[in-house]
């Protein structure tokens, strides 16, 4: 039971955005999907979390096609956190973070979705921001305050199967520090047996903090695996057209891997 | 360092107190009071005593104040309908607007964008013009009675929003608010146009009654118009009420509603219909009185927070509320003459949309 891409392909204007992907989101891991821009990684997470069609392939989610669950069902197995958010209406970090919680409840909260909102608040580090204006916040103040309500959403274990979380470049807006915290909060997530998709671009921290990574290149699925299996020089230099050598870090002896300049034009 | 927690991190129980929790039985409060003094306040004088004993005889109580017939009939014919009238249409404008804010996610959204007034407008300019030499047309106006005005003007209000509803569908999902609004922009240049064309061919005794019916006024209410507006406005009102949940997913964008469970694609037809339909009734009544459906949400967003469980209520008790008094104001400020009260409401509300425009309070 996870969420599942079977020759996965979605066309726009004749261009094959992905082309027959096949990959596995599984409980309690960290998948990083990495590539350079426009090799489909958005699309893929669109398309998984239901926003897009696919053209051929199928997607399940827990042994179900995606478009056999209710959007209410399926609010309750997955959480999506896009890239860009808009929300220009004055909520406070709470009433954001409780937002979260309305595929669990048909009326108002109850006292048991304000506690898992507060309670998400503080896995995120976000407490401090609950009483804040939503639209007063820095943009990583905003990050965490949403990582707070995606969490919210999929807390509690669901009937239905494992849950999953599905975020588009979380890291983005934030600092070092909040971007390492960020991976240690999704460890956290993921040991609660959540199985974690997320965009990054950073490979080093794809590498220290995933499980395994998925290298996406033209809409295609070159490699799939650790990151030791995955990150090759060979490899990054075919995908991202970088010259990289790898060695083992010093500290956690994962891949890490120093940039030396674009790959020589031939 | 125990303190700074205390203060940065507040517990469950701080988070969870409402905003304001006594607004809206203040509200409702408020409108009683303000419904009273606009009873009492006009060229016939109604202190509260008389309208206390008036309204209680209605229902055969019997309480031993003495008013005139005149008193009686003042109260019960002119000014308890115009204040019925304008509860409801305030009421109506004003949570309209706060709905469609939502849809649109963008606070400056007004009834007004949509293009319904204005398609309202061009339906009843049209029927004031063209009823006299369309033979069909004044056969079937003649039927409908005092109903006709009203009845073109939803028409009119309502093919709008079929033709806005059926341009805004092209597309992809998240360009179609866009679209929405876009089109908005167009239907209504273009039937402020053909409204513009009708007045231009009117006669003299034809235009007045434009100029009343364009302006908003609610100078013409009588009972008449009551079950109408009860009956459309009801099913509408419960509608809105029970979709505060989607209103605050919608917050967050189309997708993340659907992220959390909303089915945008029938979710979205019914937000826009169940608004259009409110719009459209509301004008019919009174004309277009603009300005409501943007400053009553503003205005109880500040008060109870942008949730929509409690802005909702709150709006559309607001509404209620600035038209009542607006009313009022309208009747007196110029007495015996009155002021068109869409005049009014714009004066207010024109520099009220420049204030929130120039304020960073919108946000992006």
């Amino acid at each position: 039971m996870s969420l599942i891409a079977e020759t996965l392909s979605v066309h726009r204007s004749g261009r094959a955005l992905l082309d027959e992907v096949s990959l596995s989101v599984n409980p309690g891991e960290i998948l990083a999907l990495l590539g350079p821009n426009g090799a489909g990684k958005s699309t893929l997470i669109k398309a998984l979390s239901g926003d897009i069609g696919a053209d051929s392939g199928r997607r399940l989610l827990n042994g179900r096609p995606l478009e056999h669950w209710s959007s209410q069902a399926r609010a309750r197995q997955r959480a999506v956190l896009p890239q860009e958010l808009e929300l220009a209406f004055p909520f406070t970090g709470f009433e954001v973070a409780l937002l979260g919680r309305i595929p669990h409840h048909a009326g108002p909260p109850r006292p048991c979705d304000r506690e898992v909102a507060h309670e998400t608040l503080r896995v995120v580090d976000a407490l401090h921001l609950a009483r804040r204006t939503y639209t007063t916040l820095s943009g990583g103040e905003r990050a965490r305050v949403q990582l707070a309500r995606v969490l919210a959403q999929i807390w509690e274990p669901v009937e239905e199967g494992p849950r999953h979380l599905l975020l588009d470049e979380p890291t983005a807006p934030l600092d070092i520090a909040h971007q390492i915290g960020l991976m240690a909060t999704l460890r956290e997530i993921a040991a609660r047996g959540i199985g974690i998709l997320l965009i990054v671009h950073d490979l080093n921290l794809a590498a220290a903090w995933a499980d395994r990574i998925a290298l996406l290149h033209r809409g295609q699925l070159v490699a799939l695996g650790t990151p030791d299996e995955v990150l090759t020089p060979e490899r990054i230099h075919r995908v991202f057209d970088v010259r990289a050598t790898r060695a083992p870090h010093p500290v956690h002896g994962r891949p890490w891997i120093a940039f030396h300049g674009l790959a020589a034009v031939s | 360092m125990s303190e700074a927690i205390a203060a940065g991190a507040p517990p469950l129980a701080v988070l969870s107190r409402p905003r304001a929790p006594l607004a809206l039985p203040l509200l409702a409060g408020g409108l009683l009071l303000s419904l009273l003094a606009s009873a009492m306040t006009g060229p016939v004088a109604l202190p509260p005593a008389q309208v206390a004993g008036i309204l209680a005889a209605q229902f055969g109580i019997e309480t031993g104040i003495t008013y005139t017939p005149m008193q009686a009939g003042v109260l019960m014919e002119v000014r308890l309908p115009r204040l019925v009238l304008a509860v409801l249409v305030g009421f109506g404008m004003a949570l309209a607007g706060a709905a469609m804010q939502g849809l649109f996610r963008n606070p400056l959204a007004d009834p007004g964008i949509v293009g319904v007034s204005s398609g309202a407008a061009l339906g009843a300019v049209g029927w004031i013009v063209l009823a006299g030499q369309i033979p069909l047309l004044g056969a079937l106006g003649g039927w409908l009675g005092a109903y006709a005005l009203p009845a073109f003007a939803f028409l009119g209000g309502l093919l709008t929003t079929l033709v806005i509803y059926r341009l805004a569908g092209i597309g992809r999902p998240e360009a179609q608010t866009f679209m929405l609004l876009l089109a908005g922009v167009a239907i209504s240049a273009l039937t402020g146009a053909a409204t513009g064309l009708l007045t231009y061919i009117a006669n003299d005794e034809q235009l007045r009654s434009i100029t009343f019916w364009t302006m908003g006024s609610l100078g013409n209410a009588g009972w008449e118009q009551i079950p109408v507006l009860l009956l459309l406005m009801l099913p509408t009102t419960l509608g809105l009420f029970a979709l505060y949940r989607l209103l605050d997913a919608l917050l967050l964008g189309e997708t993340v509603a659907g992220h959390l469970g909303f089915d945008m694609r029938r979710a979205r037809p019914l937000l826009v219909v169940l608004t259009a339909l409110m719009v459209g009734t509301a004008v019919s009544m009174t004309g277009i009185i603009g300005f409501i459906g943007l400053m009553a949400p503003h205005i109880a967003r500040l008060i109870v927070g942008p949730g929509h469980r409690r802005l909702l209520p709150a709006a559309a008790l607001i509404g209620a509320l600035l038209l009542v008094v607006g009313d009022m104001v309208a009747r007196t400020l110029a007495s015996p003459a009155e002021i068109p009260i869409g005049i009014l409401t714009a004066l207010v509300g024109g520099p009220f949309f420049l204030f929130l425009l120039l304020s960073r309070r919108v946000g992006p």
